[in-house]
């Protein structure tokens, strides 16, 4: 989606802040909000491109204003009452709701402590050879889904060149909604700071993403 | 933008009431049996005090130190980390980047916060914010100017936005005048920001100088 989230270009907002001995958390609800969010995500009950959805899917206003574990607060409290694991009334402080049929147990502190350490790869099987190689030259599709999507709007339309393949992923943009893994190679794609930003660019500088073939064409093939 | 005051009502919630949300959110979902209250301290314990830029350190001083380590970096990085014993939830694909005096290389999630958590733990605030998130893709060199780094103009800039699930490491360049240091010195001086490209290590004569 062309949401607030999507930064990478855009100006006015400020500058960097920098705190010395920048503690983990800024206060004891940043704390919880991270476990509570991460102990939820373990349950499956939805998938990481999901929960990145759920994050980004607010009002501009709401979320440039928001903190980031207020994001990540209001992210969860989503997919939970999407999901009928909570209910606004109880959020509120109202009455508890019985939860949904088959609704699974926690998962228990050495299960999870297990999963993280083993990790969450999202490396998939296709039978689907490489579309590019490296030294390709390719262009940025220009797609502007109202789901998820992690093909920033920088880079829409712009050419670049294949410099590495990484093998072939789970697509975000379909398993954000629940249409499947749809595996795809996975490119590293580098840009020109002046093709996407201009000629007062640095000519050495360059930015390098990584992207779905699915986002791709060839240099001079037509969309 | 101009009217500060509106601004900042956005901003801030009581600390309070958030305080008071997170709790009764908390106290619903272990009393709905939808998680577990020891999971949720073990989750705080693991990001609190056993993972962080310490073992993004170790990687980067054995990388220093190491011919045959680098060399699997840069075949595996994935496999490297872990033989050091840093796995995990964002970061089990993992590629590490080299800076040296003719290319910079800087790591950025423009669309949310992607990190290398089982080497760098949880990224710091201004990582996961907007000013960062916008400004260096187009302007690298101005935020590296904010981060207090001045590269040589002919210094080649890449900056990575992690806009899958690949993980960044950056290996910054090895400080001159540290021969025949041991790994466990090297580390000492590899900051978390010299491991995110936004700065460099530490010069061993500014450490000598303040001790």
């Amino acid at each position: 989606m062309n949401g607030p989230h999507d930064l990478g270009g855009q100006h006015g907002l400020g500058p960097i802040e920098l705190e010395a001995d920048e503690p983990l958390f800024h206060a004891p609800w940043e704390r919880r909000s991270f476990a509570l969010t991460l102990a939820m995500g373990a349950r499956g009950d939805w998938n990481i491109d999901m929960s990145r959805h759920a994050r980004e899917d607010q009002h501009p206003v709401q979320y440039l204003s928001s903190s980031y574990y207020q994001i990540w607060l209001a992210g969860l409290e989503r997919l939970m009452l999407e999901r009928g694991l909570v209910t606004e009334k109880e959020l509120n402080g109202g009455p508890r709701s019985p939860l949904p049929e088959n609704t699974k147990p926690a998962v228990p502190a050495e299960r999870l402590s297990a999963m993280l350490t083993k990790g969450d790869s999202a490396r998939a099987e296709s039978e689907n050879a490489p579309r590019f190689k490296v030294g390709e030259r390719v262009v940025a599709k220009n797609l502007n889904p109202r789901g998820h999507t992690r093909l920033p709007r920088y880079v829409r339309g712009r050419e670049g060149v294949v410099e590495t393949t990484h093998g072939v992923f789970v697509f975000p943009d379909s398993n954000a909604k629940g249409e499947g893994q749809n595996p795809q190679h996975l490119y590293g794609v580098r840009f020109e700071a002046q093709e996407l930003w201009g000629a007062d660019a640095a000519a050495s500088d360059s930015v390098v993403l990584d992207l779905f073939e699915g986002y791709l064409l060839s240099a001079g093939e037509s969309a | 933008m101009s009217d500060s005051t509106n601004h900042d009502d956005h901003h801030h919630h009581e600390p309070s009431d958030m305080e008071l949300r997170v709790r009764a959110l908390e106290s619903l979902l272990i009393e709905k049996g939808l998680v577990d209250p020891a999971a949720l301290d073990m989750l705080i314990d693991t990001y609190e005090h056993r993972v962080g830029p310490q073992n993004g350190a170790k990687v980067v001083a054995k990388a220093w130190s190491d011919p045959e380590f680098l060399a699997w970096l840069r075949k595996d990085a994935t496999a490297a980390v872990a033989s050091l014993g840093f796995t995990g939830r964002q970061g089990a694909d993992m590629v590490t980047l080299e800076n040296g005096p003719s290319q910079h290389n800087i790591v950025v999630c423009t669309l949310c916060s992607c990190y290398p958590w089982p080497v760098l733990g949880l990224p710091p605030v201004w990582y996961k914010s907007a000013p960062y998130r916008s400004r260096v893709v187009m302007d690298p060199r101005g935020v590296l100017a904010e981060f207090g780094v001045d590269l040589p103009a002919d210094t080649e800039i890449k900056v990575w936005d992690s806009t899958a699930e690949i993980r960044y490491l950056v290996i910054p360049q090895r400080p001159e005048g540290t021969e025949g240091w041991s790994e466990e010195g090297l580390a000492g001086l590899v900051t978390r920001n010299s491991m995110i490209g936004t700065g460099l290590a530490l010069d061993p004569g500014s450490l000598e100088a303040s001790s």
